[in-house]
């Protein structure tokens, strides 16, 4: 549209000033400080804390980070709620354990594979789903996960109810994805599958795709009435969202080497994987990160501290903190960091958080 | 041929018929209004041409091209955009980035995408409010932003629902001209409109519905004193 007329109010001065904005506000001092800080800190942590503990706890971090981060870029962005991603990680881990224990096929291949499938499961699953709005996709997001373990107890050609045990390979470690010696390449690749999801959505999130996402989750209607495919779109979301849940996936069963349908498809991860975007602040890149950094220290210690039956007290303690978080920081710890942190760039993203 | 061709349009939600047998055409360039009580179909045959209801029958053609069934997004893309009655903006989205979505249909590319948002804004009057997050609006501004968000997708024709409803008196004034300029920018529009001053100071023809059937259409002049219209409003005493 040709826009000759003289316009109601401003001057056309104040357009051309507005059009001289930078589209992202650049970085300040303090966050480029915080940047290199940041990540000294991670490449000299496995160094420093050379224990398989305090490893062991960082990794948890960085492959519930990501997860965290993929269910962010389905719910936080896009605004569908799903209660089964578990069945997309379950798809990344038994593809690339099942390649490599039956034809020896490398698991970075089976990776590949597996996030692939966990595309198409997503495309499958979201076709006849898509249609139902806010908890009813909820739910059937939910009953599907649990159907997809069901049926995976049952299916004996993976192993059925024992699962797949990844033979165990002491030569071409990183060919193999294995590594018996240290824990420390396992914290650089499960770093680096971070920073591929943190990198992933930072690129969705100011491209069209994060526009479209956000505008689906406000309003949909709106959306289609502005030539918005909400239906294809929302695939894509949810395929993003399926593969990089794929790609954790793998990583878990290259970590523990072993799979079965309790492990990696339970509800219980979907959960807890909602649990650490939601209380970090869902809609936002640091978000999820900071629920997982939160979070899985606590669920770690309680789990040494009181045995094989901490696992309750830690679920325990996260519904505790859910409750608080709802009751008063509704936009996630981030709202906190924020408070502490202010900037520009955090003044502009402040109201993506109330998904 | 007319820019828009409606042909016994119908449709029935179980035993009510809310646009019933409904055809009406638009020219290019013109502002046609539609009236009529609440409950005469207005709304309905708003949301069967842009593809939010499918219609039990009739055809509507949009340059010639039949556009019924089509999806809403479709609809959108082949050149018709609309405002809603009960307004949507994106809430948590910053009124620039409100338009951008709007934008991105025709460049993919953010900066151009704001470029064209921050045009669009500029017309509508809304450009110190660009960093604002739209939830923070005023109901006149909530129009002006619906109407900048339709206006970026760049629609041949462009309907309205309530332009000046639930407004304050005083943002009245603005919004007529404001839509007077969509006209003069080349923009086709169908307005639903309550306040008849406003239609007859804008619309070059009127359509009358009542109870789902289109009873009268004409110049503003001629609508205003048509009987069975009066008689729609007030009851066959004031006829």
């Amino acid at each position: 549209m040709a826009m000759s007329q003289t316009p109601a109010g401003a001057p056309d001065s104040a357009l051309e000033a507005a059009r001289a904005e930078p589209l992202h506000p650049p970085m300040t001092g303090r966050q480029k400080i915080l940047g290199v800080v940041a990540a000294v800190a991670l490449v000299a942590y496995p160094f420093v804390f050379n224990a398989p503990f305090p490893q062991h706890v960082m990794i948890m971090i960085f492959l519930y980070g990501t997860m965290a981060q993929s269910w962010n870029i389905m719910a936080g962005y896009c605004g569908q709620i799903s209660l089964g991603h578990a069945m997309f990680f379950g798809i990344g881990a038994y593809s690339s354990a099942f390649l490599f224990a039956t034809y020896q096929i490398s698991p970075w291949l089976g990776m590949l594979v597996g996030m692939i499938l966990a595309m198409a499961a997503a495309a499958v699953v979201g076709l006849p789903t898509f249609r139902l709005r806010g908890h009813y996709f909820a739910i059937a997001t939910l009953v599907i996960g649990e159907s997809v373990q069901i049926v995976v107890q049952r299916w004996d050609f993976i192993g059925a109810a024992s699962g797949i045990w990844l033979p165990i390979v002491r030569e071409n470690q990183w060919a193999n994805f294995q590594f018996h010696d240290s824990k420390i390449p396992y914290y650089f690749i499960a770093l680096g599958f971070l920073a591929v999801a943190c990198l992933a959505v930072r690129h969705m999130e100011r491209s069209r795709l994060g526009f479209y996402f956000r505008a689906i989750r406000e309003e949909p209607e709106a959306a289609r009435s502005l030539g918005i495919n909400i239906t294809l779109y929302k695939s894509l979301a949810f395929m993003l969202s399926a593969a990089l849940m794929a790609m954790a996936g793998t990583f878990y069963a290259q970590y523990v080497l072993v799979v079965d349908p309790e492990v990696v498809f339970p509800l219980t991860l979907s959960i807890l994987v909602l649990l650490m975007a939601v209380m970090g602040g869902v809609g936002t890149l640091w978000g999820p990160l900071l629920g997982a950094a939160v979070l899985i220290p606590l669920s770690e210690t309680t789990r040494i501290l009181l045995g094989g039956t901490g696992g309750a007290v830690d679920l325990m303690i996260y519904g505790a903190l859910i409750v608080m978080i709802c009751l008063f920081k509704p936009e996630g710890l981030i709202g906190l960091v924020r408070h502490w942190l202010p900037s520009h760039a955090v003044k502009k993203e402040a109201g993506h958080g109330d998904a | 041929m007319a820019m828009l061709e409606v042909e016994g349009l119908t449709k029935q939600f179980g035993g009510v018929v809310a646009n019933n047998d409904i055809s009406f055409q638009v020219e290019e360039g013109e502002i046609l209004g539609l009236i009529g009580p609440n409950g005469a179909g207005k709304s309905t045959l708003f949301e069967l041409l842009t593809g939010f209801y499918p219609p039990d029958r009739g055809t509507a053609r949009f340059q010639g091209r039949s556009i019924l069934g089509l999806r809403p997004d479709r609809i959108n893309r082949l050149g018709i955009a609309r405002t809603f009655q009960k307004l949507k903006p994106f809430q948590a989205m910053t009124v620039a980035e409100n338009v951008m979505v709007a934008a991105m249909q025709h460049s993919a590319d953010p900066h151009k995408a704001r470029a064209q948002a921050l045009e669009a804004l500029h017309f509508v009057g809304l450009l110190e409010k660009r960093h604002e997050h739209a939830k923070g609006l005023s109901t006149g501004q909530r129009k002006r932003l619906e109407m900048a968000r339709a206006m970026a997708t760049r629609p041949r024709l462009l309907l309205m629902d309530e332009v000046t409803g639930g407004v304050d008196q005083r943002s009245i004034p603005g919004l007529i001209e404001l839509v007077g300029r969509l006209r003069r920018e080349g923009t086709t529009l169908i307005l639903i409109e309550h306040n008849m001053q406003v239609l007859m100071s804008l619309a070059d023809r009127v359509l009358a519905l009542h109870l789902g059937r289109k009873i009268a259409v004409g110049t503003p002049k001629e609508i205003q004193n048509d009987r069975e219209v009066i008689e729609s409003y007030l009851g066959a005493a004031y006829a």
